[in-house]
């Protein structure tokens, strides 16, 4: 199986490449972003407000990590299921947000939206949370602490694993319906 | 039977070590069950995403980390000895200091929030955990405890089925809850399922079969062959490992059930992504 390796931030040029199915290997650094911050981010853009973080051009990871053990950058650290955040997504997309690491389903309304705005959302291993997290490299908090693990952070991360899940032009290897028998 | 005396402290230990343990040391059962489906499955991702889930409990064990950031709500499951008198606090008290050590001791992620509606404040300890007490016979304390992530938590259901449903309406109902799940519960799942008692009963009978090794089977042999269809038809749904595709959906489907009333068949399903994490202990 051929892995493509990938900077970022993301070009339009890189995201148009991308297709459903590609496993990747992520390296440059990610803002993070679950629940809680996403409500708080979407309550800003709906009132007008500026945002905390500068999310153009930015891919966001849908997690909320462990607690770091001494000597480690960051605690295990896999993807949270990503139809909790469709709500709120076009609407970061609309403004740059131009990719997304989750796991599990999107909606119809994210899928339009990514393909309005030429974005990408990636699907990493649920629950392979202590694997994932040896491609973090640092972690420092960007924005919402008082969220605890559902603040937002900036991760680096090298060679961080997962796979085109939904590209640019709306193509999906999720499998949301059970094969006919 | 002579008064049993257990320190309170004995049973805070015992909780604390439990819930790190089985947050850094997958059980015998799933990872026997991924080594198995793996070598089995066709999907070259499927294999793939399988291979780095059984690398991720090797690094966890020998880390000695949690193998999922979500170190869920912890539940317990007691049986406890008519025998036994708690010495130096209070038997509830303990047991949610011992939950309340191992999330802190154990860098495991608090995800616990006050009010489920208005406030949603983080308690910082993973407390309060969910007890279930029975009293039995004896001078012993027993405890089933399992971690429940919420990813697969969000995709359980129970439906209050009548009896004219039948078996073909308990298959129906578990298919519906496993496939409007999807690629989102962390396949391959586990799939608790609880039948009969009212309509809690059936779902704490779910919980708790969620937290039977998988190796193991329902004693009665039509519930027994109720579970190995069911397993083999989730695994025809080709969702997959990841939800990319492949012939592993499932490790194992657990049935529990009990006695119910003449006008009702509860069923809860309740669904447990890979990381499937219990252990017990005797006092």
């Amino acid at each position: 199986m051929s892995i493509k390796k990938i900077t970022l931030p993301l070009t339009d040029d890189v995201i148009k490449e991308l297709k459903a199915g590609d496993s990747v290997l992520i390296s440059g650094s990610v803002i993070t972003g679950r629940d809680a911050a996403h409500k708080r981010l979407y309550e800003l853009l709906q009132k007008g407000e500026p945002l905390p973080v500068d999310i153009q051009g930015e891919v966001i990871y849908y997690v909320g990590p462990a607690p770091a053990k001494p000597g480690h950058a960051v605690g295990p650290a896999g993807p949270t299921s990503s139809y909790r955040m469709d709500k709120y997504t076009p609407a970061l997309l609309d403004r740059g947000l131009k990719g997304m690491i989750g796991k599990g389903a999107r909606n119809d309304e994210v899928v339009a939206s990514m393909i309005k705005n030429g974005a990408v959302y990636f699907a990493a291993i649920g629950g392979a949370a202590a694997l994932i997290s040896r491609s973090i490299k640092k972690s420092e908090i960007l924005a919402y602490e008082d969220l605890g693990t559902e603040a937002i952070y900036r991760f680096y991360v090298e060679d961080f694993p997962a796979v085109v899940a939904i590209d640019s032009r709306g193509e999906s290897v999720l499998v949301t319906k059970p094969k006919k028998s | 039977m002579e008064i049993r005396r257990i320190q309170a402290s004995e049973i805070t230990s015992a909780v604390k070590e439990l819930f790190m343990d089985m947050n850094y040391n997958i059980g015998s059962d799933i990872l026997s069950a991924l080594n198995t489906a793996k070598d089995n499955e066709t999907s070259d991702t499927g294999r793939n995403v399988l291979a780095q889930i059984i690398e991720n409990h090797s690094i966890a064990s020998s880390e000695q980390v949690p193998i999922c950031q979500d170190t869920g709500m912890a539940v317990l499951f007691i049986e406890y000895g008519d025998h036994v008198v708690i010495e130096n606090g209070s038997f509830e008290e303990a047991v949610q200091e011992g939950v309340r050590r191992a999330y802190i001791d154990g860098y495991l992620r608090k995800s616990v929030v006050t009010d489920p509606v208005f406030d949603r404040i983080n308690t910082k300890d993973n407390t309060p955990a969910v007890i279930y007490t029975d009293i039995v016979k004896g001078d012993k304390i027993r405890i089933l405890a399992g971690c429940k992530g919420f990813g697969s938590e969000n995709m359980s259901s129970v439906k209050m089925l009548t009896p004219s449903a039948g078996i073909e309406g308990v298959k129906k109902f578990i298919m519906d809850t496993v496939n409007y799940a999807g690629p989102n519960p962390c396949p391959p799942i586990v799939v608790g399922v609880g039948i009969g008692g009212t309509f809690e009963k059936a779902a704490m009978l779910a919980k708790k079969a969620t937290l039977r090794p998988i190796d193991t089977h329902n004693p009665d042999e039509r519930y027994h062959a109720l579970e190995n269809e069911l397993l083999e038809e989730i695994n025809n749904t080709g969702f997959g490992p990841a939800g990319l595709g492949g012939k592993t959906t499932a490790l194992g489907v657990n049935i529990e059930t009990f006695p119910t009333h003449i006008a009702g068949m509860p069923v809860a399903v309740n669904i447990c992504c890979h990381a499937a994490r219990h252990k017990e202990t005797e006092i």
